[in-house]
């Protein structure tokens, strides 16, 4: 083995964004491979999966998170044009909301309030600062508008996003358990609460329920990422944070 | 060329709505602008253009994917979440599944109540 020689390539690499990129893809790619392999089992995410791997393997690497998201980046900014692509599917199933829109409004209303009011209340029992309250007040919006509300009222945007893919994975897992507890059958229903409460990590598993959960679940995670940008930062500013 | 297209749309939408946002200062974050807008360009023109079609399928079926960089995030916050991680662990947890029992509960009551009501003023049966 010629030392200097691996020592030159890991300086070159390490500073280029090409690495980041590919272990992304390339973890995740494994990580969606082993989901299909446990049968689609829930607990076997695959955000879950490859987000352990990459950290496991940056911090055998003793490589930086800024290093890594170098890389990452070009991945993580595709959530701006999935956010305005969600437009498509909202337009796709409008005929379908149009004859319930009024049960759909009441629902994502109420959803959204109770998302971000029982976790800053929660937190707050807890003892948690105002710092972590206000990141986690938008955790069940989508990714991007979760950090832009969390940074107009106050929360750390990059704690915010770990806290929305943890919301996600805690909703992928455990709603379809939950609906079944409930007896719930509607598959409009159970898309509905998926997206408000776990938005685009619950959405991919709703779509593997059914198309129907799916196409439900992706437009409330539209509708409540527009509802939830509006309503929070005037709901703090209401209890007086 | 129908891919590229798809995307250049979306990304013109989310630029349209990033310098929109900026420029009368409102509180929504530029991308969700952008999808309201394009929505409402796809109900005045009335179909979704293939490319668009394609380019949006393409994204919102990989959407898990998107996360994982945000997700590895985690690590750069390992001080912040080990000196909280009791409030931080059990309000996302619990806020989280009463979000989604409130909202499915809530979601099926006003359906019954709704298509009830149509059906003939709450005089149906369970």
């Amino acid at each position: 083995m010629n030392e200097p020689a691996i020592r030159d390539i890991w300086v070159y690499l390490s500073a280029s964004p090409l690495l980041g990129l590919t272990i992304t893809l390339v973890a995740y790619g494994l990580a969606y491979r082993l989901y299909l392999k446990s049968n689609s089992s829930p607990l076997a995410n695959p955000v879950v999966t490859s987000v352990a791997m990459l950290i496991a393997l940056l911090m055998v690497t003793g490589t930086s998170y800024s290093e890594y998201f170098e890389g990452g980046q070009f991945v993580h900014f595709l959530l701006g044009p999935a956010t305005v692509a969600l437009a498509v599917p909202l337009y796709q199933q409008f005929s379908r909301l149009r004859q319930i829109w009024l049960p759909v409004t009441i629902s994502l209303l109420c959803g959204v309030v109770i998302a971000a009011g029982s976790s800053i209340g929660l937190a707050w029992l807890l003892g948690g600062s105002t710092e972590i309250q206000m990141s986690l007040a938008p955790k069940s919006a989508t990714a991007p508008v979760a950090m832009g509300i969390s940074e107009t009222i106050g929360g750390i945007p990059s704690l915010t996003a770990v806290l929305v893919v943890a919301t996600g994975i805690v909703g992928a897992v455990l709603g379809t358990k939950l609906f079944e507890w409930m007896r719930i059958t509607d598959d409009s229903v159970k898309g509905i609460a998926m997206g408000v409460a776990a938005h685009g990590i619950g959405t991919a598993r709703a779509f593997q329920v059914s198309s129907q959960m799916g196409a439900f679940s992706g437009l409330a995670m539209a509708l409540s990422a527009f509802a939830t940008a509006l309503i929070v930062p005037w709901l703090v500013d209401l209890i007086g944070i | 060329m129908n891919f590229l297209n798809g995307m250049t749309l979306l990304l013109v939408y989310q630029l349209v709505g990033e310098v929109t946002v900026r420029l009368l200062a409102v509180p929504i974050p530029g991308p969700v602008l952008g999808m309201v807008m394009l929505f409402l360009t796809l109900m005045i023109r009335g179909r979704t253009p293939a490319p668009l079609e394609n380019a949006s399928t393409a994204l919102l079926s990989h959407l898990s994917l998107l996360f994982v960089p945000a997700g590895v995030g985690m690590m750069a916050h390992f001080d912040r979440i080990a000196d909280e991680w009791l409030p931080i662990t059990l309000a996302l947890f619990f806020s989280t599944i009463i979000t989604m029992v409130a909202t499915a509960g809530i979601m099926q009551v006003t359906t019954r109540w709704f298509s009830r009501h149509e059906n003939g003023g709450g005089q149906a049966d369970e």
